[in-house]
């Protein structure tokens, strides 16, 4: 494993001296690192090495899982597929970061395609840190997509976050709720310069009592551009729930287009949206505790995105 | 010391809202200033803060005119100010207001003793972000405590800090407030209409119109402004304003 790929791992993941606790999957420019599985966490590699396939035994408590993927030079393109099996009542946490670093003029690409399969009530926390790193003009992608499905009073919960030096990003999430099944999402998105970062996300409430509640804050300065569209599709009681809120720095621009569909009387859809930029009473009240107003503004965005 | 001489501050609109105000306060003293709603109380005190500048006139913190310092500066030179209206963060703790205001790490013991002046249960509010998710009458105790926190404060503004708190939590403030008084270094500039307030107060200044209609110590004139409230008349200052 190369310096440039470690030093990615630790600010995606809890990377901490060569060592993960647990199962762990590290691909690195399109190979494998290194892998691992446990007792309750089964690890398998897909043909041709186009990605793997995780297996959670049922009733598998408490463990946690890291898949992160790293591109650590220009002129890579890679595509993986990893499925998750998650087995009845298996409560897990699945880390998986992915970092793009580039020093020349040659552009490289992640794209992680994931399929989410839980079963009768399971429970995962997803968490995912992206970045771009690197002095190349070679322009630095992720596009995951994500496909969730999830049965009977299953959770899953997601936390999401583009963190800087991702110059392009298009995120795809579809998903199809059982009764009673949940899906939480809190996605979180800073572009600068030029990058433009967009959000697709289509979820189906299929399930009697299901739910979602999908969270999203974006951070578009300079000349960035970010795209948002969202679907929630309720189909039978249920309730769905999403905010999107964005702050505006410079020339920055953000385009919102949430979206509702209820196909049940007893569907409860709630939207709320908003977009501006940094609220200037919130600067003058940090100012007012001695902060300057360039620290006001970093810190009201980097809680805002925190959020 | 504070000293103000002759401050005047002018709305974009061309209405003179502070027509020369004249005072000068002590350190281990408290002022309350009263008087109608719209004589320019909030204007003073944001004129004082930085938040406006004035217009005319001289402010002097011990040897140095705060006209034409920023809000930064002036916060650095130790003025602190709880406003009227509460400001709300998205994904700011109270934890994390109170170490900004503090511009150190807060050990949660300080954190609820701080808290506790302001009547706030602290353990339940420590990490509870200052949203909308909290009352108006919780972030207006956690605005008073971003002021209470402040470890380098020597003038302390507080604009109404008595609006939509309750009454124990209100107790605790006087206390506060006599407390920050005995440390004898501290200059404390209470905007308020609370008849317990203008009680402990060691001066009272009322404004009426943008200027000082009435000032000096507050057993002289407390029992002047009870008297007009009992006499039936405009209290001090309401004439000249619907007059002016």
């Amino acid at each position: 494993m190369d310096k440039i790929t470690e030093s990615l791992l630790k600010l995606v993941s809890d990377w901490d001296d060569g060592v993960y606790e647990g199962a762990y999957n590290i691909r690195e420019n399109g190979g494998c690192a290194g892998r691992q599985s446990t007792d309750n966490i089964r690890i398998e590699p897909k043909e041709g090495g186009k990605g793997i396939d995780i297996y959670v035994e049922p009733g598998t408590k408490d463990e946690k899982v890291y898949i992160p993927a790293c591109i650590s030079r220009g002129n890579v393109d890679d595509i993986v597929y990893n499925d998750f099996h998650i087995g009845e009542d298996a409560d897990v946490t699945v880390v998986a970061g992915c970092g793009v670093h580039t020093d020349d003029d040659e552009g490289s690409r992640h794209n992680g395609i994931h399929r989410f399969f839980l079963e009768k009530n399971s429970k995962v926390l997803y968490e995912e840190k992206h970045i771009g790193t690197g002095d190349g003009e070679g322009k630095k992608s992720i596009d995951p997509e994500t496909e969730v499905n999830l049965k009977e009073g299953a959770v899953l919960e997601m936390n999401t976050q583009q963190l800087s030096g991702v110059d392009h990003s298009v995120r795809i999430t579809r998903g199809t709720l059982g009764d009673g099944a949940k899906l939480i999402i809190h996605e979180s998105i800073l572009t600068d310069g030029d990058q433009y970062a967009k959000t697709d996300f289509d979820v189906v409430m299929e399930g009697e009592d299901s739910a979602v509640d999908l969270i999203s804050r974006s951070v578009a300065k300079d000349e960035s551009y970010q795209e948002y569209h969202s679907k929630i599709r309720g189909e039978n009681r249920c309730t769905g729930h999403s905010e999107c809120d964005a702050i505006l720095v410079g020339n920055g621009r953000v385009n919102a287009a949430p979206e509702l569909y209820a196909g049940d009387l007893d569907a409860e859809l709630i939207h709320e949206a908003a977009i501006g930029k940094v609220a200037g009473e919130q600067i003058l009240k940090l100012k007012t505790l001695g902060l300057t107003e360039e620290e006001a503004e970093k810190r009201i965005i980097d809680g805002f995105l925190s959020a | 010391m504070l000293g103000l001489k002759d401050v005047k501050w002018t709305a974009e609109d061309g209405r003179q809202i502070l027509k020369g105000i004249d005072f000068e306060l002590k350190e281990g003293t408290l002022t309350v200033i009263t008087g109608p709603n719209g004589s320019g109380k909030t204007t003073l005190a944001k004129v004082i803060s930085g938040v406006e500048e004035a217009t005319e006139g001289s402010i002097m913190l011990d040897d140095t005119d705060l006209v034409g310092k920023d809000i930064t500066e002036r916060a650095k030179l130790g003025v602190a100010y709880a406003f009227q209206q509460p400001v709300r963060f998205k994904g700011i703790s109270v934890r994390d207001l109170i170490e900004l205001a503090r511009g150190e790490a807060v050990e949660e013991f300080d954190i609820c003793g701080i808290m506790n002046k302001v009547g706030l249960c602290t353990k339940d509010y420590i990490d509870r972000e200052v949203n909308d998710s909290l009352s108006g009458g919780e972030i207006k105790r956690i605005e008073l405590a971003t002021v209470l926190a402040r470890k380098d404060a020597h003038l302390l503004l507080f604009d109404e800090p008595e609006a939509g708190i309750d009454l124990w939590s209100f107790n605790g403030l006087v206390e506060a407030f006599e407390e920050l008084k005995k440390k004898n270094d501290k200059i404390l500039l209470v905007i308020s209409h609370q008849e317990r307030l203008l009680e402990i107060a060691d001066n009272i200044i009322v404004i009426a119109d943008g200027k000082v209609r009435l000032a000096g110590p507050g057993e002289e004139i407390l029992p002047q402004l009870m008297n007009d409230e009992k006499s039936g008349e405009c209290p001090i200052g309401k004439d000249m304003l619907a007059n002016g």
